[in-house]
């Protein structure tokens, strides 16, 4: 007989018996309204004070919420934790009030003190909260995050009474609100912290499933580590009347590929991204699947100006001018994206007028000028990029058009992403592609990274004047006056180009017509008590 | 025996020692670091990251810190994961690579065994170039063509099971089947070869000149030496078989290790890419052990020295 194979036998059989086998299957949807949904990469954590990405963002905006929230139809700011609030005639203090029947998961009321102490917390140095420069617009913020006050009394956090809480701003900053609809701004259950000892360190057991306690429409009830995240309804919500699904599946699936299948067998009714090899095939044979939302972001080149020679602003503008934005949005990327002719992506209430168009005849003369008469002579630099299959075949059509218009001979170079980030941060290239997605939607986002060494800046370029306007925007009293300066930030911009704008990023995903609600968000943040599910 | 097997266990210390450090000095020269991301943190905060983690002391002191923890059994919290630690990480997730491999193996040997056998006998037959050319088919054609392939087959088109996951027992067959191909095809065409080799050897002649039925030939006297090179092979595809899962898993979208040790190092996560290295790299020593005396049990030929 087979006696090896019937020897090795026990073993393989026990290894069966020690792994397990027999869990329960994925949708056992019986009449309930689960919403299953592509959730990107695994969660880092859930503590709303320590993660930093966007599949967090997703779960803790359905278990925890902050002051306010974003209203229904995606663009509007509705009241959360505070059913009101107010600013000073200076745009220097904020008074919230908060709602009487506000409570934590756990039926304890939820009052302005918790907030206090939530922002004592993630400013706390040795919690070293990544987002915790979020809340440095406030009085005192960023002195106590660095250690250099220790009285946290002297910040601008005060809970005058159980429901009112008062925010004291070192600068005005006209979208505080925005930016509160972060979840570095969200208050957190100090009692249930203090009791996994998380106060002051990171990597407490708070946020397992069985000990969390949050705020919001819906409690965590189970987290399986790349497998899934289920929250299910929350009994002391306090506008539970008005939440519609019993439960939201967040599936963390990393490959595209396989979320398309997922949805494609109606295992996921959204995924989190298309394939773009798939997006042809949705619009035409599912157009009722098919999505394409603007993002508030941008996706562009840096360009090194402290090498030639792209210290030249001519050769800058050279680039800069002999891209055919259009024709790579249509034939390369073709999810919808806008060609970007200024760096700062459109909004409601600021559309930048400086503009960077395409002009051949211009750009070439330019190069001549700076002695680089139909590109001879011009240096071999290389175009960096992170590994990614998206980025390379847009480098490759910009490579192109470079070599064909200007007749200059851009190398490529990819590197894996912590790589790439360091040589960004270490100016270690000469061109560099880069994106810019907003933290809130206000331009202000996409102003003040470009700073005299900021920390974003990653260019090596330097404008007094830019800084003087940066400045000088913290400082009005009005909109329109503040929109007026970012419109000379962006011209300034356009003049000096440290960076080439290219397009301005679109979501693209699928979802099910079964998926109510689903309002297109600038930055893909929503409430999800608002989210429904047809029968 | 004992003796042997003693004298391999206390080898494996040095060379754990040797991989331990290496790991540990590799990845803190690699470019960036955990907490590298794109938008930067101030340079306030990333110093009190760093002493968070204690990588705010020298490289030597934090080496010596490791080996102490790890002699306690602590391989430390994860940077990325932040509210799990390695030890949870990995005892959360190897008995699923685990199960995964051994429903692969079960499928590679199940099907790869008697192909081989099937070949060997017929050899030059039509059943011997059926059987060789599901080797060779098997062998080119890469996991994440195979993976989607099945899932589009018998996840969407005849709806028998899930394209992904890991929920149910019915979620383990695509993952196994594009697995265990893989190594099936492998194990086809070594045992074909060993098989081959065995059958024109004297004492096999001796044993059909005795009158032995064919079958009693071939189970009882030639599998035995003819599985040597199939059994030399397993040692380590074994270890393959969980470490390269990789594919598998994120195709399948399976909350098993293999995933978290390829993972761990874009993410810069220090402490998880040295348990994970340390867990397999034991693994393979250890496997590699089996595989030797099995070698000794199934080769009389050989003795442990």
């Amino acid at each position: 007989m087979l006696q090896p194979f019937l020897r090795l036998l026990p073993l393989i059989l026990a290894a069966l018996l020690v792994a397990g086998c027999g869990k329960k299957a994925a949708t056992d949807d019986s009449g309930a309204k689960i919403l299953h949904v592509g959730n990107g990469t695994e969660v880092q954590d859930l503590d709303p004070q320590v993660v930093t990405g966007v599949p967090e963002n997703k779960v803790i905006n359905a278990i925890f919420e902050g002051l306010v929230i974003e209203g229904p139809n995606g663009t509007d700011t509705a009241p959360g934790v505070a059913e009101r609030w107010e600013t000073s005639s200076d745009g220097l203090v904020w008074t919230f009030h908060l709602r009487a029947d506000a409570r934590w998961s756990n039926g304890d009321p939820l009052t302005a003190h918790d907030f206090v102490r939530s922002y004592q917390r993630i400013l706390t140095p040795s919690l070293a909260a990544e987002y915790a420069y979020k809340l440095h617009h406030v009085v005192g913020a960023e002195a106590y995050n660095k250690g250099e006050l220790t009285d946290f009394s002297q910040v601008g956090f005060k809970a005058t009474d159980d429901r009112t809480l008062q925010i004291t701003l070192k600068h005005r900053a006209p979208f505080l609100l925005e930016a509160m609809k972060h979840y570095s701004w969200f208050p957190i259950h100090i009692p249930t912290v203090e009791k996994f000892d998380g106060l002051t360190r990171k990597g407490s057991r708070w946020t397992r499933a069985e000990n969390m306690v949050g705020n919001g429409a819906f409690v965590l009830r189970d987290w399986r580590p790349n497998q899934k995240i289920v929250v299910t309804r929350s009994p002391t919500y306090w506008d539970r009347a008005n939440v519609k699904l019993d439960q939201i599946h967040f599936y963390p699936i990393e490959s595209m590929d396989t979320e398309e299948r997922m949805f494609r067998t109606g295992q996921l009714h959204k995924t989190n991204e298309l394939p773009i090899s798939k997006i042809d095939a949705y619009k035409r044979d599912y157009p009722e699947n098919y999505r394409q939302d603007l993002y508030y972001g941008s996706y562009f080149y840096r360009l090194n100006v402290t090498r030639p020679p792209l210290n030249d602003v001519r050769v800058r503008r050279a680039l800069a001018l002999s891209i055919d934005r259009e024709q790579l949005v249509a034939q390369v990327t073709r999810g919808g994206q806008q060609p970007a002719y200024h760096f700062t992506p459109p909004s409601a209430d600021y559309t930048p007028t400086a503009r960077i168009t395409m002009d051949v005849a211009e750009a070439r003369r330019l190069l001549a000028e700076a002695g680089f008469p139909e590109g001879r002579g011009f240096p071999k630099i290389e175009l960096l990029y992170n590994t990614s299959e998206n980025h390379r075949v847009i480098a490759e059509a910009i490579q192109q058009m470079w070599r064909r218009n200007l007749g200059v001979d851009i190398g490529l170079r990819n590197e894996e992403w912590k790589v790439y980030l360091d040589s960004q941060d270490e100016l270690n290239y000469h061109i560099c592609r880069a994106g810019w997605i907003a933290d809130y939607t206000d331009p202000n986002t996409f102003k003040d990274m470009w700073v005299t060494g900021g920390g974003n800046n990653d260019t090596g370029w330097s404008s007094a004047e830019y800084d003087r306007l940066v400045r000088a925007s913290m400082e009005t009293n009005n909109d329109e006056e503040r929109f007026a300066i970012y419109q000379q930030m962006e011209k300034l911009l356009m003049e000096e180009l440290p960076v080439i704008p290219i397009y301005f990023y679109t979501r693209v995903y699928a979802i099910s017509p079964k998926v109510l609600n689903w309002v297109q968000n600038p930055l893909d943040n929503r409430s999800w008590k608002y989210i429904d599910l047809a029968d | 025996m004992f003796r042997f097997i003693a004298r391999r266990l206390l080898e494996t210390i040095p060379v754990l020692l040797v991989i331990i450090t290496a790991t540990f000095f590799m990845i803190r020269f690699v470019p960036g670091g955990p907490f590298t991301a794109e938008k930067a943190v101030t340079p306030e905060i990333l110093r009190n990251l760093e002493a968070h983690y204690g990588l705010d002391q020298p490289l030597h002191r934090q080496y010596f810190n490791y080996l102490g923890d790890l002699l306690r059994g602590d391989l430390g919290p994860s940077f990325k994961y932040a509210n799990r630690t390695v030890n949870e990480i990995i005892f959360d997730k190897l008995p699923v690579s685990l199960e995964l491999g051994a429903w692969s193996l079960l499928v590679a040997l199940c099907l790869g065994l008697p192909l081989g056998t099937i070949a060997a006998i017929r050899r030059n037959s039509f059943l011997d170039y059926l059987c060789s050319g599901f080797g060779m088919v098997g062998i080119c054609i890469p996991t994440f063509v195979m993976g989607p392939l099945l899932a589009l087959l018998f996840g969407i088109h005849l709806q028998w099971v899930n394209v992904s996951g890991w929920y149910g027992p019915a979620d383990r067959i695509l993952p196994a089947l594009t697995l265990g191909f893989v190594y099936a095809a492998y194990v086809a065409r070594l045992t074909r070869g060993g098989m081959l080799e065995v059958l024109n050897q004297d004492y096999i002649r001796t044993a059909r000149s005795k009158g032995a039925s064919e079958l009693r030939v071939i189970f009882k006297h030639a599998l035995r030496g003819g599985l040597l090179p199939v059994v030399s092979f397993l040692g380590p595809a074994i270890a393959g078989i969980l470490t390269g899962s990789f594919v598998i898993e994120t195709i399948f979208q399976i909350p098993g290790l293999g995933r978290e040790f390829v993972q761990s190092a874009f993410n810069r996560d220090y402490t998880l890419v040295l348990g994970t290295v340390i867990l397999y790299a034991t693994l393979i020593i250890f496997l590699n052990l089996v595989v030797d005396v099995v070698q000794v049990w199934l080769n009389p030929k050989l003795k442990f020295e």
